[in-house]
C-alpha cells in the first residue's frame, strides 16, 4: 500500500490540478474563462495551478486575439494525458486495495 | 480509511467535471414536451387546411389533396412553409425558455462552449434537410417532404447527442425510423410526422424531465 502511494504523481497533488486535467483531457482547447467558471476558482488560484502544470509540460498554452481582446486557451499535451491516465490507474489500484482490505 | 474516501470524492468530482465541460447538460425535458405540443398543433392546422382527418380512409392521400387545395388565400406550398416556420419558431422560443430556466437553476450558463458545440452539431444536418425539403417542394414532390424532415431531424439529434444528454440519441434514432417508414408508406406521412415531432417529443421530454429534473 505504502509503495503504491509513492507512485501518485506529485504534479497532480491537488484537487484543482486534477480538475484542470479532467477538463482538458476530454476537450481540445479550453479558454481560461471557461476553466475559471467550471472550477469556480479565483484568478490567482487558477493561474498558479496552470503554471505548475505548464512547467511540468503537461499542458500547453495558446494566446490569440479575438477582436481586440486577448484570449488564452489551454490543452493537455500527450505527456500530460499519459501522466493523468497513470495517475488515475494508480488511484484506482489504491481504492481496489482498500476495498479488498475492508473485505478481509 | 478517510484517505480512501477523499480519493473517491476526488474521482467523483473529476467525472462530473469531464461530463459538464464536454456535454451540455442543461437541456430541459420540458423543451421537448413544448416542441411536441407545437408540432401537434401544427399538424392539426394542416388537417384543417386540407379538410381531412388523420387515419381516414379518404379515397385520395393528403399530398394529392394538398395540390388541389387553395384555402385561406394560400396555395399549399405557401401554407406548408408558413406553418412549418411558425411551428419551428414557437418550438425554439419555448425550448429556449425551459432550457434557460433549467440552466439558471443549476447555476450554469445556457450559452457556453458545450451548448455552442451541440448547436453546431445539429445545424449541419438540419440546414441540409431544410434545403432538401425546399427542393422537394420546388419540384412538386410534397409526398416526400414529411418523411424527409423526420430523417434529417433524426440525424441532427444523433449528431448532437454526442454533446448533450445521451437520451437524445434514442430520440434521434426513433425519428429516423419513423421517417424511413414514411418513405415507403407515403399515405401515412402526416400521421408519422405528427407521431415523430409531436408524440415522440412529448414522450421523451416527459421521460427526461422525470429522470433529471425531479
Amino acid at each position: 500500500m505504502k509503495n503504491i502511494i509513492t507512485q501518485l504523481n506529485p504534479a497532480f497533488d491537488h484537487r484543482n490540478r486534477l480538475g484542470i486535467m479532467s477538463i482538458l483531457v476530454v476537450n481540445d482547447w479550453v479558454e481560461y474563462n471557461t476553466l475559471k467558471e467550471l472550477l469556480n476558482l479565483t484568478d490567482g488560484n487558477l493561474a498558479s495551478h496552470l503554471k505548475a502544470l505548464e512547467s511540468a509540460a503537461y499542458i500547453t498554452i495558446q494566446k490569440r486575439f479575438v477582436g481586440r481582446k486577448p484570449q488564452t486557451s489551454y490543452a493537455a499535451t500527450d505527456a500530460g494525458k499519459a501522466a493523468f491516465k497513470t495517475h488515475l490507474d494508480t488511484l484506482e489500484a489504491i481504492l481496489r486495495m482498500a476495498r479488498e482490505g475492508e473485505d478481509d | 480509511m478517510s484517505e480512501t474516501k477523499q480519493q473517491l470524492a476526488a474521482l467523483t468530482e473529476m467525472r462530473a467535471l469531464m461530463e459538464r465541460s464536454s456535454r451540455f447538460l442543461s437541456l430541459s425535458g420540458l423543451s421537448g414536451v413544448w416542441a411536441g405540443l407545437c408540432a401537434l398543433t401544427g399538424a392539426a392546422v394542416v388537417y384543417l387546411y386540407l379538410g381531412m382527418r388523420p387515419l381516414s380512409s379518404a379515397p385520395i392521400s393528403y399530398y394529392e389533396q394538398a395540390v388541389r387545395t387553395l384555402r385561406w388565400g394560400m396555395s399549399y406550398k405557401t401554407f406548408f412553409l408558413v406553418t412549418a416556420l411558425a411551428v419551428l419558431v414557437l418550438a425554439l422560443a419555448g425550448g429556449l425558455f425551459f432550457t434557460n430556466r433549467k440552466a439558471r437553476r443549476q447555476g450554469h450558463k445556457t450559452w457556453d462552449a458545450s451548448s455552442r458545440r451541440m448547436l453546431i452539431a445539429m445545424a449541419v444536418p438540419l440546414f441540409t434537410g431544410g434545403i432538401f425539403s425546399l427542393a422537394l417542394l420546388h419540384w412538386d414532390l410534397p409526398a416526400l417532404v414529411a418523411p424527409a424532415t423526420l430523417v434529417f431531424y433524426g440525424l441532427a439529434l444523433v449528431n448532437a447527442s454526442k454533446f448533450t444528454l445521451h437520451d437524445v440519441e434514442y430520440l434521434g434514432l426513433s425519428e429516423i425510423a419513423l421517417g424511413l417508414a414514411g418513405m415507403f408508406f407515403l399515405g401515412f406521412g402526416l400521421e408519422l410526422w405528427a407521431a415523430g415531432f409531436g408524440i415522440l417529443h412529448i414522450a421523451y421530454g416527459s421521460w427526461m424531465y422525470m429522470k433529471y429534473e425531479r
